[in-house]
C-alpha cells in the first residue's frame, strides 16, 4: 500500500463515520432544531472528506500519468464540495428560521430568546 | 457599469475553473475561451444586478481575498473539526442541554452578517435560526448552553468559538 | 483499488434507506425537509465516488448542478412553510 491509498482510505472512512453518525443524529435526536445540528454539520464533514478522497486520487493520478481528465476531476469533486459546504449552512438557516416561524417551538429548551424578543 | 464587469469577471472565472485542461494556451483551448468569453457576458448582463445588490465593492481588494482564502482551510476548518466530534459525543450519549439565545456580533455590513450567521451554524454546537436586523444581533440555538449561561440576556461573539477568534477574522475580511 | 469506491457508495446508499425512515416519520414538516436534504446531500457525495467508479467527470459535472438545484428547492420550501410565498 502506498502513502496515498492510506490516504485515500482514510479519508474515505472518516467521510462515512461522519455520514452514519449524522444519519443516526436524525433518527435519534428529540426534535427538529438538534436534529438540524446532526444533519447540517456531520453529512457536510462527511461529504467534504468523501470528495476530498476523490480530490487526491485524481490529483495522484494527474501526477503518475499526467492525463489531463484526472486534473478536472480533481478539481470539479472541489468545487462540488464547495459548493455543497456553501449551500448546506444556508439552507440550514433558511429552514430553522422557516421552523420557528411557522411556531415550532425548540423542545427541552431552558431559554427561548427569539420569543421573547417576538420578531 | 461596475456590477456587469464584476459579475462577468466572477463567470468567466468560474468558467475558466470548470474547464481547465481543455487545451494548450495555459491550461485551456481557443474555443473554450471564446465561448466563456461570450457565456459569460451574457451572464453579466442577466444576472448584474443579483450578485453586486448592497453596493460594496470592498471583496474586491486583493488583501480581503486573500485571507477569506486563508480563512476558510485553516481557522474555520479547526472550528469545523471540534464541531463534528462535539456533534458525535451528543449524538452517541444524548447529552444536551438546548436553547436559544441572542449573541451580540458588532458587525456592521450585510457581507460580515452574512459570513458569522455560515460560519456560525458549521461550527460547535450552535445553528443560527434568525437576525435582528435593526441592531444586527444573531438567534442562536445552542444544543448545550454552559450552567448560568440563560440568565444573560446578550453574550458576545466571541464567547462562542473557543479555539480561534473567529468573529476577528471575519471583522478583517468584511469590514 | 475500484472495490473501496463500490463499498463507499453503498454505505452511503443504506445510510439514504435511514434517512428516508425519517422521512416518512418525521412528525412535523421541517423534519421531512431536513431529511429531503439529508438525502440530497448523500446522493451528491456518493455521485462524486460513481465518477471515480465509471471514470467519468460528466456525473462530478451532474452532481454540481444537482445540488445547485436543491439547494434552490430546499430555499423555495423554507419560504413556504415560514408563510412568504
Amino acid at each position: 500500500m502506498t502513502v496515498v491509498e492510506i490516504l485515500i482510505y482514510t479519508c474515505l472512512v472518516i467521510g462515512v463515520v461522519f455520514n452514519s453518525l449524522g444519519v443516526l443524529g436524525l433518527l435519534r435526536f428529540p426534535d427538529l432544531y438538534t436534529r438540524m445540528h446532526a444533519t447540517t454539520k456531520a453529512t457536510t464533514f462527511g461529504s467534504i472528506f468523501t470528495s476530498l478522497a476523490v480530490v487526491v486520487y485524481g490529483l495522484s493520478m494527474f501526477f503518475s500519468q499526467n492525463a489531463s481528465q484526472y486534473l478536472n476531476l480533481a478539481i470539479h469533486a472541489f468545487l462540488a464540495a464547495a459548493f455543497l459546504a456553501f449551500t448546506n449552512a444556508v439552507s440550514a438557516h433558511a429552514i430553522a428560521r422557516a421552523a420557528h416561524k411557522s411556531g415550532i417551538k425548540p423542545m427541552l429548551a431552558v431559554v427561548d430568546r427569539l420569543e421573547e424578543a417576538k420578531l | 457599469m461596475i456590477p456587469f464587469l464584476v459579475t462577468t469577471g466572477m463567470a468567466f472565472l468560474l468558467y475558466l475553473i470548470l474547464t481547465a485542461g481543455s487545451g494548450s494556451i495555459g491550461f485551456w483551448s481557443l474555443s473554450e475561451l471564446a465561448m466563456g468569453a461570450v457565456l459569460a457576458m451574457i451572464t453579466g448582463l442577466v444576472t448584474r444586478k443579483f450578485l453586486c445588490r448592497s453596493e460594496s465593492y470592498r471583496l474586491l481588494s486583493p488583501i480581503r481575498l486573500l485571507l477569506l482564502l486563508v480563512y476558510v482551510p485553516v481557522p474555520f476548518f479547526i472550528e469545523l473539526m471540534k464541531a463534528n466530534l462535539d456533534v458525535a459525543y451528543r449524538v452517541i450519549t444524548l447529552n444536551i442541554r438546548p436553547g436559544i439565545i441572542r449573541v451580540h456580533s458588532g458587525l456592521k455590513t450585510d457581507l460580515g452578517i452574512f459570513m458569522l450567521a455560515n460560519s456560525i451554524t458549521l461550527t460547535p454546537g450552535t445553528l443560527s435560526v434568525g437576525i435582528d436586523e435593526e441592531t444586527n444581533d444573531l438567534f442562536i440555538h445552542t444544543i448545550n448552553i454552559a450552567e448560568g449561561d440563560e440568565k444573560k440576556e446578550i453574550i458576545e461573539s466571541t464567547e462562542l468559538f473557543r479555539l480561534v477568534n473567529l468573529p476577528a477574522w471575519i471583522r478583517r475580511i468584511a469590514e | 483499488m475500484i472495490d473501496v469506491w463500490i463499498l463507499a457508495v453503498f454505505c452511503l446508499t443504506v445510510l439514504m434507506a435511514f434517512a428516508v425512515v425519517r422521512l416518512v416519520l418525521g412528525p412535523t414538516a421541517p423534519d421531512r425537509v431536513i431529511a429531503l436534504d439529508t438525502v440530497n446531500t448523500l446522493v451528491i457525495a456518493s455521485m462524486i465516488l460513481l465518477g471515480v467508479v465509471f471514470q467519468e467527470i460528466i456525473i462530478v459535472d451532474v452532481a454540481i448542478v444537482y445540488g445547485l438545484l436543491s439547494f434552490v428547492s430546499t430555499l423555495y420550501i423554507a419560504k413556504y412553510i415560514g408563510g412568504e410565498l
